[in-house]
């Protein structure tokens, strides 16, 4: 057993986190609202290298491991990144499981930043793809189709609703004619292609939201210890400091479980599915419930926009519920554990 | 990073496993169930034959030297089973003690008896006025030439009607701050003035009142300085703040995973197929998985040589919370077969779902409080200032 990320690993920290630090500060992170997308930290992410260490040397990048890309997304989710970080890595590494020139051209484009390609975890059944993650940025939207799995050009109408977490996100109007004349990426296995890219999804959010609620923990617990009230920090009561002990003890255990979900990709590979539903539905939880704990302590503050804390628990919300509750993801676990209802 | 534990660790499970596989069985399991007793001499005979009283200890002081995280594999293993274990976990906490700060004359009486499975030391910290507060603790010993008398009134000390020892936190001054007025003694149980009054609780677990009335003990029986009782008791519950109960929620979910696949509703459906109960089975593994991860952390800082500050209490208090939410979601999900007593004839899965409710009360109370483990991780992990 071995907890501590490697000296490699720990310098990638390092690296990503002064760029969140210098361009994903709360001064900008409110800029860039109700869109939620920063142009400038978005372009310092790619040249980082945030996509391209997303795919191997076959397709153009450097192979990190979902590991690597997991550590990332909790700096990402401690500072509230407003890019489509997750959306596209997450797209970049589905392209790369896709054989054939439609799927190697799109991630060559996104690579170079020419494309900014994202994942619907919807279908169109209705006639609109609703809420697609980083929808109002992107340039094209990887859909499944029965059990096609299409790339769709985002050059059409889309709707870019103001949302709780202020995130790019679009509703988009999709016929049977678009999708027919869309770019086919696979013609068959669609849904497995796209539920291993929700996998990976799952995880890196996970590891975003133990980022976001461990700094959020911190925030209540900075202002805990300075604040007084009846002649004495408010930290000293119980009724506040046990509420910000049991959040911070959930905070340790999201991103114990998010790093060994995103370890497990290449280490455990039979575990791997059901470990990613696990860290999702936790660090769900644990963010839903840490940034809510850590605004009730500011009191009166915590309830004015001027105070950060609100940013991370609107974002908690949003980040969490465009792909899934944690009760869903719980019943994912189950189904990752026995088989799909009707299987057993 | 590697979250598996090491090869050897795996090792160590398996023979664990096949250890088991001898000398447990459902009989004895329903055996400590009934008696209240979590100590089998036949179970002890074949722990120690196999060495495996103290498996952490150095060899040269007749351990088997596993390293933690063979630990976490053999604890995992041992508690899943629910195997016999409590009467020898006091026992062997106060040798540790002992070996620590005892004397040569003390480890020369102790070690070998408590290795050889000879003797069962309990313990005797909390009292009705002070239970998290352990440091209150009121009962008097008074020296005596070179001996002390001891007088007063114990609460929880489990085992005691099978004990031989008992590990006795007590005051020798009053007139100073709480914590530096306390001596601890190794006083023989089987003696005049030891009063043993039956307690039973809510688990099944028979526990006990221990009065003491002019219980009269040699000087050679203290364990660490006069007044300096306190630092054996720290050296005492370190070791039990690093406790989990992983294992208690893993034992929880097999037991609902095997009630789910093996009953069906009106319809003939398998309970499995249920959309909330296939939540609640998800919610428990989810859990069980981090209880592991926090309670593994805590053994791999130790490995390691890292300090502990709040993952010992993390892993404790997360555990146990977790074990009384999720055995009270299994509760209402199996419906009104859950209310069928473990061990009951009827009960689904053997009654164990039922018995976790009960079990789950402790946990959150015993080595420390919820409150008192929040406390910890506020001020220690968290730097907030001590609260009144």
């Amino acid at each position: 057993m071995d907890l501590r990320p490697s000296d490699e690993q720990l310098q990638l920290i390092d690296a990503f986190g002064a760029l969140y630090a210098k361009e994903s500060t709360a001064e900008r992170v409110r800029a860039a609202e109700p869109l939620g997308f920063d142009d400038r930290l978005w372009t310092q992410l790619v040249e980082l290298g945030a996509l391209s260490m997303a795919v191997d040397e076959d397709h153009g990048g450097w192979g990190a491991s979902l590991l690597d890309l997991e550590l990332v997304a909790e700096e990402h989710g401690r500072a509230l990144g407003p890019a489509p970080l997750l959306e596209s890595q997450v797209a970049c590494r589905l392209l790369a499981r896709i054989e054939g020139a439609a799927a190697a051209d799109l991630l060559a484009a996104a690579l170079t930043a020419d494309r900014l390609v994202t994942v619907s975890p919807r279908t169109a059944a209705s006639g609109t793809l609703a809420l697609v993650p980083a929808g109002a940025v992107a340039t094209d939207v990887i859909v499944r189709d029965g059990d096609r799995l299409v790339a769709l050009p985002l050059d059409g109408t889309r709707t870019v609703p103001v949302t709780v977490g202020s995130q790019p996100l679009a509703d988009v109007p999709v016929d049977r004619s678009s999708l027919a004349s869309a770019t086919v990426l696979a013609d068959g296995a669609g849904a497995e292609v796209l539920d291993r890219a929700l996998d990976d999804w799952l995880v890196l959010t996970a590891g975003a939201l133990a980022g976001m609620a461990e700094r959020a923990v911190r925030i209540g617990v900075d202002y805990a210890a300075e604040r007084e009230a009846f002649d004495q920090k408010i930290g000293a009561f119980q009724a506040v400091g046990h509420r910000l002990a049991d959040v911070a003890t959930a905070s340790a255990g999201a991103t114990l479980l998010a790093r060994e979900a995103a370890w497990a990709d290449g280490e455990e590979p039979a575990r791997r599915a059901e470990l990613a539903a696990m860290a999702f539905s936790f660090a769900a939880e644990t963010a839903r419930d840490a940034t809510a704990v850590a605004l009730h302590v500011h009191g009166g503050y915590g309830f004015m926009l001027e105070y950060d804390i609100q940013l991370y628990y609107r974002r908690s919300r949003g980040w969490t519920n465009v792909l899934m509750s944690p009760a869903a993801a719980a019943r994912r676990v189950a189904d990752r554990r026995y088989g799909p209802k009707g299987a057993t | 990073m590697d979250f598996r534990l090491g090869e050897s660790s795996e090792t160590r499970r398996a023979e664990v496993r096949e250890f088991l596989d001898a000398h447990m069985s459902l009989a004895l399991e329903e055996r400590v169930y009934r008696t209240g007793v979590s100590h089998d001499e036949d179970f002890t005979r074949a722990l120690v034959e196999r060495g495996w009283m103290a498996p952490s200890w150095p060899v040269e002081f007749g351990g088997q030297g596993l390293d933690p995280e063979e630990m976490v594999a053999v604890g995992e293993e041992l508690r899943l089973a629910d195997a016999p274990m409590y009467g020898i976990g006091t026992t062997m906490m106060v040798a540790t003690v002992v070996l620590a700060v005892g004397t040569d004359e003390q480890k020369a009486e102790i070690i070998p008896k408590a290795l050889a499975g000879d003797i069962v030391i309990v313990l005797g910290f909390s009292e009705p006025e002070a239970g998290s507060d352990v440091a209150a603790a009121t009962t008097r010993a008074v020296p005596d030439g070179d001996e002390w008398v001891i007088n007063g009134q114990k609460m929880f000390t489990t085992n005691a009607q099978i004990g031989d020892y008992v590990f006795l936190l007590t005051r020798t001054n009053a007139g100073v701050a709480k914590h530096k007025g306390l001596t601890m003694f190794l006083v023989p149980l089987r003696q005049p003035g030891v009063e043993i009054q039956a307690v039973f609780t809510l688990s099944g677990e028979r526990t006990n009142i221990v009065y003491y009335n002019d219980v009269r003990v040699a000087d050679a029986w203290r364990i660490g300085d006069v007044d300096g009782g306190w630092h054996a008791m720290t050296v005492a519950l370190t070791n039990e703040h690093a406790a989990g109960f992983a294992a208690a929620i893993d034992r929880l979910l097999r037991a609902a995973e095997s009630w789910a696949r093996t009953t069906t509703d009106d319809d003939g459906v398998p309970r499995l197929e249920d959309g909330t109960v296939r939540e609640a089975l998800g919610r428990t593994a989810i859990d069980l998985e981090v209880s592991r991860l926090l309670q593994r952390r805590v053994a791999w800082m130790a490995a390691t040589d890292q300090a502990i500050v709040a993952e010992g209490p993390m892993s404790k208090l997360f555990s146990s919370e977790a074990l009384s939410a999720r055995a009270q979601d299994m509760v209402e999900v199996v419906g009104p077969d859950a209310l069928r007593s473990y061990f009951d004839p009827t009960a689904p899965a053997h009654g164990v779902i039922e018995h976790m409710l009960r079990f789950s009360l402790g946990t959150t109370i015993y080595a420390g409080t919820s409150e008192i483990h929040r406390n910890m991780i506020a001020q220690r992990g968290l730097g907030l200032p001590r609260n009144r």
